[in-house]
């Protein structure tokens, strides 16, 4: 297929790693923010390549793994009430809530459905006029204009019966909260390629000079990730801490316009928990007031719900870059991906599964 | 949700004022929203994210990646990198 075969190829791979092996002169430690980024490293091996004194942590970019279990349990009320159509992306659906998970309350006699884009969830709602039919809206920049798009369409439509389970977040104040953790040890960030595809690059200027650290935009596939690497190993090793763009057939340093106006139309920042690194100011987004009759949140009355964490995850360290997923004692045993205690685990984005699913088993068999 | 690989968009419409097309990921071909890049030609590939395309691949920034990496010089010196098979 085209693009992925030329950023695939082992000849010019091995050109990267040469520099970057003849670069790095002392230990750095650099995070990759996507999870798409972490699953491509442990794919292709690309841990194992690097120099012994590189070591990539893997950051808090899965959606599916920073949801709060409190909206897990909302979603799963929700569906669970007669009359309701629950549509989800199919990753949210193995998620363990405080009680099971989504599979469970459809088991249970629930009408939940796994759909691929928000759209899909719209055509549902218009099928079937006589359902409350609600979109579990969850991720990062990169499905908000979809998520966005539904809204408006819904709107545009008169779908009255459409509504949003909104929990969207936002990459920035996640790099600014690690940046600002008192255990905080990255030296530089491999920033997340598609959501600068949305957003463009211009948020994560002030991160770079305030902190002082690099960041590459990057993309996912082998030669991306490894020019990733590459460039954020030579801002480093010189000194500089600027923000460069290494996935330029892919993202403009505006981003993608008519998106932003989409997603700055349908929603507003707000305040979010983040399942694993706790509340941050504004990092997220909520529908704004001209839109908030398709909020599911205020449609269905299921506000409270005693939330509680599995005391066995450890997935809030190993969000943060503190933990890798095999020094967590459940990792493998009581732990894995078919009976997740954890949404790192379930995710094909999660570090937890990336680990458990490219053997990456033992402690010290990655850096 | 979140793992956008390129695809080709084989043809362009309108769904009730909306900019849809189909697009080819290898052999699978899905339906896909085209509204946010409006001005995608069809032949050219673009990343999907959830249904919609979000960004289009540009072809000759790609051509200049590639041929950076091909005028990067392999090192002389063995290092790890270079016992490694293709």
């Amino acid at each position: 297929m085209k693009y992925l075969e030329e950023f695939g190829d082992p000849a010019l791979a091995r050109r990267l790693l040469a520099d970057i092996h003849a670069t790095a002169s002392q230990p750095w430690t650099i995070m990759e923010v996507c999870g798409g980024q972490t699953n491509a490293i442990l794919r292709n091996g690309i841990d194992q390549l690097l120099p012994d004194t590189l070591e990539l942590v893997h950051g808090p970019g899965c959606p599916v793994c920073v949801t709060p279990l409190e909206l897990i349990d909302r979603a799963q009320a929700i569906a669970a009430i007669p009359g309701t159509i629950f549509c989800s992306f199919g990753d949210m659906l193995r998620v363990p809530g405080s009680d099971g998970d989504l599979f469970a309350v459809r088991a249970a006699g629930a009408d939940v459905r796994v759909v691929y884009s928000p759209l899909d969830a719209l055509t549902v709602a218009e099928a079937n006029p006589e359902e409350e039919v609600v979109f579990f809206a969850v991720g990062f920049e990169t499905t908000a204009p979809a998520n966005a798009l539904a809204v408006r369409e819904a709107r545009r439509r008169g779908i009255d019966n459409f509504s949003v389970l909104v929990s969207h977040v936002l990459v920035p104040p996640a790099l600014r909260s690690i940046l600002e953790s008192p255990d905080c040890r990255i030296d530089g960030f491999l920033a997340a390629g598609h959501v600068c595809t949305v957003m463009g690059v211009e948020e994560y200027e002030s991160l770079a000079q305030t902190h002082g650290v690099p960041i590459v935009v990057t993309g996912f596939e082998p030669l991306d990730v490894l020019e990733g690497i590459r460039r954020t190993v030579h801002q480093l090793e010189e000194g500089r801490a600027e923000v460069e763009n290494a996935y330029a057939r892919a993202v403009r340093p505006e981003g993608n316009l008519a998106a932003r106006q989409l997603v700055g139309e349908v929603f507003e920042v707000t305040d979010r928990q983040w399942r694993g690194l706790g509340p941050l100011p504004a990092s997220g987004w909520r529908l704004t007031d001209s839109y908030r009759s398709f909020d599911a949140e205020s449609r269905f009355d299921v506000d409270r719900i005693e939330v509680e964490e599995d005391p066995r995850c450890r997935a809030g360290q190993v969000l943060l870059g503190l933990l890798r997923p095999t020094e967590c004692e459940a990792f493998g045993d009581s732990c894995t991906p078919r009976h997740p205690l954890g949404a790192p685990m379930v995710s094909a984005e999660g570090a937890c599964a990336a680990y458990h699913r490219y053997r990456r088993t033992e402690i010290g068999t990655s850096r | 949700m979140c793992l956008g690989i390129p695809g080709e968009v084989l043809e362009r419409y309108d769904d009730r004022g909306t900019a849809m097309g189909r697009v080819a990921f290898g052999s699978i071909t899905k339906e896909v929203c085209l509204a946010l890049v409006d001005s995608v030609e069809v032949g050219e590939y673009v990343i999907v994210h959830a249904g919609v395309a979000i960004t289009v691949l540009d072809e000759i920034t790609a051509a200049e990646t590639i041929d950076l990496f091909e005028r990067m010089v392999e090192a002389d010196e063995p290092t790890p990198a270079s016992r490694i098979e293709p």
